[in-house]
């Protein structure tokens, strides 16, 4: 168990210590979540009332195009340096590779989430103290729901070829019950209604948490495979 | 007990899609013996090599390392073996030392810092620890590759073209690291194309033709140049 | 063996439509148009049981290696999509004269297009993978995840379409229907049932061909 959560901590610690050095990721992704916030506004217009209603779709659907990015870019470390091989090579369970890149992309994800949701209080002048537990929360649910899969999905599609393509076409259907749930109660919570009037959206963004990485652990070791 | 081979391979078959590549190979490999696997490009010595390491499934037959089957117990399989080949399996960004770190831990070991500065003194690195792999040779990826292997100790080390690309002073130090590994106990099968620096390593010859073994000989008291008109003969028989 | 069932389905299947056309009752508000939900609704069961089946393949394939189970697997996502098709496209088809649009966001359409959209990837990432190994290997993967994700799918967009109020029973069921409708369902579920066995059968052996070709 220890071994495993060594094992774990140190993909982490990789992934984190080769993000520090190329900067490749983090950056790009800033710089895209803030052109997001552009052309959103250009696409929705100033009228602030039509804001105000699609926000959380707003919010979330940056969250995915953000993601999409983020996360399709988990494996190609591996790749670009030749170690998928060693990755499967290496002795021990291989869900402790799985765990620890979806550490990895949880923590990039929710750090690029964080920032969409500062800009978002900014451009559209939101006064969001009062609801960011509730917020946080909401993204935190969400997030690992999304990232789970991805996690997954990436891994499978880095070895294919048109991998850019069938990475969202495959990602995308299976997050519509999370999207739906998280847009909804995003909704709810930005109007100040407490998490116990959604509950329901929580329990099954909960159960889907679940079931995700419980697929995700058990199935790792036939994606690695290549 | 030298009596098992620590590596059979019997019957073995494996076709990629229209393309069989290996085609009936038969194998043995004892504990503490090096095996040179002689073949032409695209003969198949890398699929072997693959399948000995448990990245390739066979189409039929088996390999059998340390008592277990490579298709159905990799895992297992994976904790006797070490494999060095076409991937550098280093991360460029990292140094010499993270890298260590990472690839030792994800193994299971947990390294002490002396541990791991031994194992870089033992290949060579120590000097050159804290730089980034980037600014590395080809032989020094190589040994940064092998250092893993000084604290993760396999039973067999598999080898595809091992001395390719590396200068003199590297040739030099890696057979005499192989000698040692031999000497500790051991087995190595090399795959190559060449008849160098690894004929001096291996205790016996398998000349692969055809996808599968035409000649499996002692090296004993053969030079490069027998090996080489051998080769020659066994490749002219299958055309 | 695949050519006796193809008989006793195209019995079935005309026993199905004398019992969707002629047995079963006209509906008092819509009229002959919601003849169509006896194709409809069948179509949706069985696009259900064919994803059921491609979970228990895919499962198979990765425990057993067995290439019979992929094939079944590959085979049943094919049919399953198809039916999803047919489903998707008989709502629309009632939907048009009975709420005037050709599409709406009810529980029923959104959920199954989420689900063709998700099969419809499993195939796509087949047909995008050459090496015939891993195809299979990813394709079960992806299936299962997708079986899972059924349920999930369910409940959210069915919460969605309630608006506000969180449902406190699972799915309202159409409460008690004659039993001459139930019957009418019931043998056009099975009839479309044994059409799935056809193509599934077909499907198989077809795969099973392609693949004693090459190897």
């Amino acid at each position: 168990m220890l071994t495993f959560a060594r094992r774990t901590f140190i993909v982490v610690w990789k992934d984190l210590l080769v993000e520090r050095r190329s900067k490749e990721t983090l950056n790009a992704l800033f710089f895209f979540a803030l052109l997001l916030l552009f052309v959103f506004q250009f696409a929705v217009g100033p009228d602030r009332e039509r804001l105000a209603g699609t926000l959380p779709g707003l919010l979330w659907l940056a969250f995915i195009l953000s993601g999409l990015l983020g996360l399709g870019r988990t494996f190609v470390v591996e790749r670009e340096n030749d170690c998928w091989e060693a990755l499967l090579l290496a002795p021990g369970d291989k869900s402790a590779i799985y765990i620890g890149k979806l550490a990895g992309n949880l923590l990039l994800m929710l750090v690029v989430e964080a920032i969409l949701v500062v800009l978002f209080g900014f451009f559209f002048n939101l006064d969001l103290g009062a609801v960011l537990p509730a917020l946080a929360v909401v993204i935190g649910l969400g997030t690992v729901a999304f990232a789970a899969v991805g996690t997954l999905f990436a891994a499978m599609t880095a070895q294919v070829r048109a991998r850019e393509l069938l990475f969202p076409v495959l990602l995308l259907p299976v997050q519509a019950p999370v999207l739906l749930a998280t847009v909804k109660a995003t909704e709810a919570v930005l109007l100040g209604e407490p998490l116990g009037s959604v509950a329901h959206w929580l329990k099954l963004l909960a159960a889907a948490d679940v079931v995700y990485v419980a697929v995700g652990v058990l199935t790792f070791d036939f994606v690695l495979e290549g | 007990m030298a009596a098992d081979p620590l590596i059979r391979v019997t019957g073995l078959r494996k076709t990629f899609g229209n393309h069989r590549v290996l085609d009936g190979l038969d194998l043995d490999v004892r504990v503490g013996e090096a095996v040179a696997v002689l073949g032409a490009n695209g003969a198949g010595k890398t699929t072997l090599l693959k399948v000995l390491a448990t990245l390739v499934r066979p189409t039929r037959g088996t390999a059998i390392v340390a008592g277990h089957d490579c298709a159905r117990d990799p895992e297992r399989v994976r904790r006797e073996i070490g494999l060095v080949a076409h991937g550098s399996y280093v991360y460029e960004d990292l140094t010499a030392s993270e890298n260590l770190t990472f690839w030792v831990t994800l193994a299971g070991v947990r390294p002490s810092a002396a541990a791991l500065a031994g194992a870089l003194a033992t290949v060579e690195l120590d000097r050159v620890a804290d730089e980034r792999v980037r600014t590395f040779s080809a032989g020094m990826k190589r040994r940064l590759s092998l250092a893993r292997f000084v604290l993760v100790r396999p039973r067999v080390l598999l080898l595809d073209e091992p001395f390719a690309g590396l200068d003199q002073r590297a040739k030099k130090w890696l057979e005499e690291h192989l000698a040692s590994f031999k000497a500790g106990g051991g087995s190595i099968v090399m795959a190559t194309h060449s008849f160098g620096r690894e004929l001096a390593v291996a205790d016996r010859i398998a000349i692969l033709v055809g996808g599968a073994i035409a000649l499996d000989t002692p090296r004993g008291a053969l030079s490069a140049d027998d090996v080489q008109r051998l080769y020659a003969l066994h490749a002219e028989d299958t055309c | 063996m695949i050519r006796p069932i193809g008989g006793v389905t195209l019995a079935a299947l005309a026993a199905g439509l004398v019992m969707a056309l002629g047995v079963a009752p006209r509906e008092v508000t819509q009229g002959n148009v919601q003849r169509i939900m006896y194709l409809h609704v069948p179509s949706v069961w069985v696009a259900y049981l064919a994803f059921a089946v491609v979970l228990v393949g895919s499962i198979a394939y990765l425990g057993r290696r067995s290439e019979a189970a992929d094939r079944v697997a590959h085979a049943s996502a094919e049919v399953g999509v198809l039916f999803t098709g047919l489903t998707i496209a008989t709502g629309s088809i009632w939907g048009k004269p009975t709420w005037g649009t050709w599409w709406t966001w009810d529980a029923r359409l959104t959920s199954v297009s989420i689900l063709f959209v998700m099969y419809l990837g499993y195939l796509l990432l087949r047909g995008m993978i050459e090496d015939r190994e891993r195809g299979a290997r990813y394709a079960a993967v992806v299936g299962i995840v997708a079986a899972f994700n059924i349920p999930l799918v369910h409940f959210s967009v069915y919460w969605w379409r309630t608006l506000h109020q969180p449902p406190s029973l699972m799915k309202p069921g159409p409460g008690t229907m004659p039993e001459v409708i139930v019957a009418a369902l019931l043998v056009n579920f099975a009839a479309f049932s044994l059409l799935y066995v056809y193509f599934v059968a077909r499907r198989v052996r077809l795969l099973r061909r392609e693949a004693e070709a090459v190897g």
